[in-house]
């Protein structure tokens, strides 16, 4: 990976008088780095909101019988609304607008992205989008999961306006995610510093420029098929409505078109981030590095072509299923290289098991979790047994909530010195990485059996014979929003600190550029291109 | 900070604009795929879409048998069956069978139907020469009558490796109640109290009970 001659430590300290006043600088900010900060701020708030009501959930699912929800279509207002403010509120804001936005023009040498006001708009159209979602909740609420499919989603099951708003709601984050593929693309083609190449750029980039296109082809998608929805529910069209010569399976496949690329979204900036944190604390370069490049390339393309794996159950024919399940299967050849290239990176490197380390590894543990049972569901004969069931709870947890929030965290532990100039406590740090790993394991691990054992999706009940694992699975929730709260003190003792950060606290495996800038970087960085050797 | 060099902010544009037209022609063909997907399964018979019109070769010495089934909307208030059961069929002959529709509601009733049938891969095979499925239809109050479709089965079905060890088509008809028709006598309007408004979160110490 490339590394940089710097010669412009002098011009670091002077950088800071330009900053602006406060409700400027935060407002109506401008820097990549300011907006990275905001973004994460917000996705901590959304996160607040989307754990609150997988915390009520696992209360309803602690013990047979209704406990606290009035009936199904109140549960399937909070599945629906947890579903929705994770993928669009939390994840994608944290690691592509959070950590994307702060680091990616400086891991390219650029003093900012191509078009910062356009930046500043994709943040705060995310902000109008999390009210529409959450107020929905108080309107009625949208209980159909954030698949949204047709004819449950039609006027005549959903009639309050809550649907419409999350559809609104889903608009606007799709919006803003689109200006931000289209800003990092520019970004990462044009504005590279002389000397970084395509093939010197780190992972991390490379894992938000593929991200970036499958924003790019799959958003529209959804703002297609969603508006086609809010015309069907408001404007007597039938798009989706067989009764006017349309077609609900069109919904699936057009979601779904979207839904599969998404899911890579998620994750691929998490692949970035943990490839790095590897190298740094192996102190080794990553292994293999232009496989885990196109690794990543191959998942984004792949990644399109075998959306109707969850379909498998909607009625296509057997030579379709047959198509889609070994497509998907060849998606598991690309994230093995990253899974090898990684244990690879580690084999013979001085290993030190700091926080983000540590995050980092239980990444790999969880994600290859999460990867094998995805190999099994996408059987298309299997999947007629486990479709809807908690199996697949487990496994897209697994992926997602582990493997994407982990990613988080890992991040988070990485770069809060670079970001805050402060350093986070490492005894603290790891006991919340514990908390956290023994927690979502408990609460997960057990879904698989649940789910093995028939216990399907979307209910707030089940038969007695179920009792045992939720229990289990309750518990390990309380851990983990145990520890989401924990991570609040760990914030608290991290802003409060005294201790400087050096400009590269980690140490010669840490290569990439924003070890080179001080801690915080100033707020220009790169007014002076570094060269890259 | 903006971009201060003037070809970097040229081709920053540049850049932009190609990555603008991408998203336009992904929301474009997300529309588009509503008229080709409809195309894409009339021409491939793909999942059990029949084929439409065509003259049928004459008979040969294979036979196929056809079921019938029916499904009617709740919200259409007709009852609609098949007039036979099934029938035995010389490949490539043209074949007729009878559906009896009658509306049960006092004033007139318009319905269309959709229609495909199984096994999905005869599709491609299965023709249909004439169909009240083509068009809406109107039964006024009370009304009772018998709907004709014809229909052939290519002869090709024997050949090809995937359908020739298929030995039972079933047709199949849903009828719907039109949207235009619906609206006019406000039955969906008059649907009733359903799920999507029981939303609130039960109050302590209320009874809970699993289903509304």
């Amino acid at each position: 990976m490339a590394t940089a001659s710097h010669t412009h430590d002098d011009h670091n300290d002077h950088g800071h008088d330009h900053a602006p006043g406060f409700f400027k600088r935060w407002f109506f900010s401008t820097s990549h780095k300011d907006i990275g900060i905001l973004y994460l701020i917000f996705a901590v708030l959304a996160a607040f909101v989307g754990i609150g009501l997988s915390l009520l959930m696992r209360i309803e699912l602690q013990t047979p019988g209704m406990q606290i929800f009035a009936d199904g279509q109140a549960w399937n207002v909070a599945v629906t609304a947890h579903g929705v403010i994770m993928v669009f509120f939390v994840i994608m804001p944290a690691l592509i607008g959070g950590f994307g936005n702060y680091f990616v023009p400086i891991m390219i040498g650029a003093p900012d992205m191509a078009f910062p006001r356009l930046n500043n708009i994709s943040l705060w159209l995310l902000f109008p989008a999390l009210v529409l979602g959450v107020g929905s909740l108080f309107v009625g609420g949208t209980g159909t999961g954030w698949t949204l499919y047709p004819p449950l989603s039609n006027s005549q099951y959903q009639a309050g306006m809550g649907l419409d708003m999350v559809l609104f709601a889903l608009h606007l984050a799709g919006a803003s995610s689109i200006l931000g593929a289209v800003n990092f693309i520019t970004t990462i083609f044009n504005m590279r510093a002389p000397g970084m190449t395509l093939h010197k750029m780190p992972l991390f980039v490379w894992g938000m420029l593929v991200t970036a296109f499958l924003l790019l082809l799959s958003v529209p998608v959804l703002g297609g098929a969603i508006t086609m929805l809010i015309t069907d529910r408001n404007f007597g069209t039938a798009f989706f409505d067989p009764a006017g010569g349309g077609d609900p399976v069109l919904f699936q496949h057009l979601f779904w078109f979207f839904g599969h690329p998404e899911v890579y979204i998620m994750i691929l900036p998490a692949f970035g981030i943990i490839s790095h944190i590897l190298s740094t604390f192996s102190r080794k370069p990553i292994f293999g590095y232009l496989g885990m490049a196109y690794a990543m390339v191959a998942i984004g393309v792949v990644g399109f072509v075998v959306w109707a794996h969850h379909m498998f159950t909607s009625g296509i024919s057997v030579d379709t299923r047959a198509y889609f399940m070994a497509a998907t299967m060849i998606i598991a050849v690309p994230t093995g290289i990253k899974i090898f290239s990684w244990i690879a990176t580690m084999w013979g490197g001085s290993l030190t098991f700091k926080t983000p380390m540590l995050f980092a590894i239980g990444f790999i543990f969880l994600f290859t979790m999460g990867g094998v049972t995805g190999v099994k569901l996408s059987n298309a004969s299997v999947d007629v047994i486990l479709h809807n069931t908690y199996y697949v709870i487990a496994h897209f947890h697994y992926v997602l909530s582990l493997g994407a929030v982990f990613g988080i965290y890992a991040g988070f532990y990485y770069w809060i010195g670079k970001m805050s100039g402060k350093q986070y406590p490492e005894r603290l740090g790891q006991i919340h990485f514990w908390l956290t790993f023994i927690g979502v394991n408990l609460t997960f691990f057990p879904m698989h059996f649940l789910g093995a054992q028939g216990m399907p999706r979307r209910y707030p009940d089940y038969p007695e014979a179920f009792a045992g694992w939720n229990l289990i699975a309750s518990l390990g929730a309380y851990v983990s929003v145990a520890s989401f709260l924990f991570f609040f003190y760990v914030c608290y003792r991290t802003f409060t600190s005294k201790e400087p950060v050096p400009a590269n606290p980690w140490g010669e495996g840490a290569t990439t550029l924003e070890w080179q800038v001080s801690s915080p970087p100033p707020f220009h960085t790169f007014d002076e291109l570094p060269r890259i050797r | 900070m903006t971009v201060q060099d003037p070809e970097l902010a040229r081709r920053n544009r540049r850049t932009a604009t190609i990555a603008g037209g991408v998203v336009a022609g992904m929301l474009g063909l997300a529309f588009a795929s509503v008229p080709l997907y409809a195309i894409f399964c009339a021409v491939t018979g793909y999942n059990g879409t029949p084929m439409i019109g065509g003259t049928a070769p004459g008979a040969t010495d294979k036979s196929i048998t056809v079921r019938f089934n029916a499904n009617t909307h709740p919200n259409l208030p007709w009852r609609f069956a098949a007039g036979q059961g099934s029938e035995n069929l010389p490949l490539g002959q043209e074949g007729m069978a009878f559906y009896t529709a009658q509306n049960l509601a006092q004033g007139p009733v318009t319905g269309i139907a959709t229609y495909n049938v199984t096994p999905e891969v005869a599709g491609r095979y299965f023709h249909k020469v004439a169909c009240f499925c083509f068009d809406e239809q109107t039964l006024t109050g009370g009304q009772q009558v018998e709907m004709p479709i014809a229909y052939w089965v290519d002869p090709k079905i024997a050949d090809d490796p995937n359908t020739r060890d298929i030995r039972t088509i079933t047709i199949n008809y849903t009828f719907f109640r039109t949207l235009a028709d619906a609206e006019r006598a406000g039955a969906v309007a008059n649907a009733g109290e359903h799920v999507g408004r029981r939303t609130e979160l039960i109050r302590p110490g209320a009874s809970h009970t699993a289903t509304p």
